[in-house]
């Protein structure tokens, strides 16, 4: 049916008009799109032929150019499908444009790892959707990286999906991790976790209380691949002969020489060498008794004394990690900031401990 | 340490031929993250004729340090040979330590307060010239005008 169709590019649009929804959303993508790439986003894409892109002039102004995809689509009868598929092309390039929230499945006690069967998930995924919910839009995409790449738009009962809010699932086959970046409301939560659980035949499926836009990290931090402490043989990296000594200004003396010296090793322990994974913020929810005067009586009544603490920076872990060497915090830090990517979360929970007013832990 | 380094790389520029030779010769520049300094240095450490402390208004953490640090000096010092330099001032929605706060300190020591913005190279060109030029009055080197004189004559000028 597909073949038939791309062997009718560029035949007459005189009897058939593309979906009116389908054309505006094709144009809105493109103009998201920055110019430099829409180029290199429509090959990729491979809806339309070589022969039909080199018509577009990418001179002219971005509404235009818009303009002009959606009327070479509607010579190739372009439906939703295609459409999403441009969209999720956008989105994989522009990941970090979204907030992604990591899921972990879990198999019941005793329960073997089944092989991966991609027709078979992707059929069991729909089938579960749309069992629940009719009116739904799913769209797979595979990457190299062994990713799936799902996407869905929700409808209700009586109105088609809403395009523009869709909600994205990246999966890694044979792993338990599920990155979801939502755009609408959580109310279609449970229904995506049922489908995906079903479809990859796990037991159950919980929130991480992991987030952050940069999907690469996430990844980096729940598969255990950015650079972890731990003890090597030569703590000193080996030099090459011919390095260039370090430029030493004979008239500058460092009198904490030993002191820098604990705060390298120390964070370096506590880091370790490589970058660390991005992250743009990490939320404590404090649970915790008031410990202040007694004279003040500030919460009289042993309750918890509530409050949010939140750290925002461009890179979290990298600037947390660069305190202690400029001389702004004490070497080392707290478990609760240096814990992050050993735990797997940004979102903490801090509650008394059971009969110690005075210490605090992490709860789930 | 890197503001210290910026500025270090700054004085470094007019030591080059601005000053009488003698004086070139025998500039030092000790940098700590905070006070007492190592005791293990003492027997080599020659005098010295100025301290400045450097606060990063954007953290706490450097005020209350500098705050410690006063704790640990000789009294003398504070006739003319200490100045407080005071860094990331520009971006007020971004400090957290009050403006206030770092006057009194300056008040309460007797000792200048100078600020410096470190992002750009005239003024950290500009404010090490000035420390060069403070730390040759200290260290006798100007005739006729003693640490405590020129101290004084700053601190007045500021009230003013």
């Amino acid at each position: 049916m597909f073949a038939i169709r791309r062997g009718r590019r560029g035949s007459s649009s005189s009897n058939f008009t593309m979906d009116e929804t389908v054309a505006e959303y094709i144009r809105r993508t493109v103009l998201k799109i920055p110019r430099h790439e829409i180029m290199e986003m429509l090959t990729t894409w491979d809806f339309l032929s070589k022969t039909q892109l080199q018509t577009l002039n990418m001179h002219r102004m971005k509404e235009e150019i818009s303009q002009d995809v959606v009327k070479l689509c509607e010579e190739n009868f372009a439906s939703i499908k295609q459409a999403a598929i441009l969209d999720m092309i956008y989105n994989h390039v522009y990941r970090n444009k979204r907030i992604w929230t990591v899921y972990q499945m879990t198999k019941a006690a005793g329960e073997e790892t089944d092989s991966f069967n991609l027709a078979d998930f992707k059929y069991k995924f729909k089938r579960s959707l749309r069992s629940a919910l009719k009116n739904v839009t799913i769209n797979f995409r595979e990457y190299e990286d062994n990713a799936i790449w799902i996407r869905i738009a929700w409808g209700a009962q009586y109105s088609k999906p809403n395009q523009y809010k869709a909600t994205y699932v990246v999966y890694h086959s044979q792993t338990p991790y599920v990155f979801v970046s939502i755009s609408t409301l959580r109310s279609n939560m449970p229904l995506l976790c049922q489908a995906m659980v079903h479809a990859s035949s796990y037991h159950d499926i919980h929130e991480m209380e992991l987030r952050s836009r940069c999907l690469d990290s996430l990844k980096d931090i729940v598969f255990k691949r950015y650079s972890q402490t731990f003890q090597t043989y030569h703590p000193k990296p080996l030099q090459e002969r011919n390095v260039a000594p370090e430029k030493v200004e004979p008239r500058i003396i460092q009198e904490n020489k030993r002191e820098k010296e604990r705060i390298r090793r120390v964070n370096q322990e506590v880091f370790g060498d490589g970058i660390q994974p991005k992250l743009e913020f990490a939320q404590y929810k404090l649970e915790t008794m008031f410990k202040g005067e007694p004279e003040m009586d500030i919460l009289a009544e042993k309750e918890p004394f509530r409050c949010v603490v939140k750290f925002s920076s461009p890179h979290l872990l990298e600037a947390l990690k660069s305190l202690a060497p400029a001389g702004m915090a004490d070497a080392p830090l707290s478990p609760l900031l240096t814990c992050i990517p050993q735990k797997a979360r940004n979102y903490f929970k801090i509650k008394e401990r059971k009969g110690l007013l005075s210490a605090s832990c992490l709860g789930p | 340490m890197k503001y210290w380094d910026q500025l270090s790389e700054a004085y470094n520029r007019p030591l080059k031929g601005s000053l009488d030779k003698p004086l070139e010769k025998i500039i030092f520049i000790h940098l700590a993250t905070s006070l007492p300094l190592p005791a293990e240095r003492d027997h080599i450490r020659p005098r010295i004729d100025l301290i400045v402390f450097m606060i990063n208004i954007q953290s706490k953490y450097s005020f209350k340090n500098v705050e410690a640090s006063l704790s640990h000096m000789d009294a003398k010092f504070f006739l003319g040979k200490v100045c407080f330099l005071i860094t990331g001032a520009g971006r007020v929605n971004h400090c957290s330590v009050e403006m206030n706060a770092v006057r009194k300190l300056g008040n309460l020591h007797c000792s200048p307060v100078i600020f410096c913005e470190l992002d750009s190279e005239g003024i950290r060109l500009a404010t090490a010239q000035r420390l060069l030029r403070i730390l040759q009055i200290c260290a006798g080197h100007v005739p006729g005008v003693s640490a405590l004189f020129f101290s004084s004559l700053m601190k007045s000028s500021i009230d003013e």
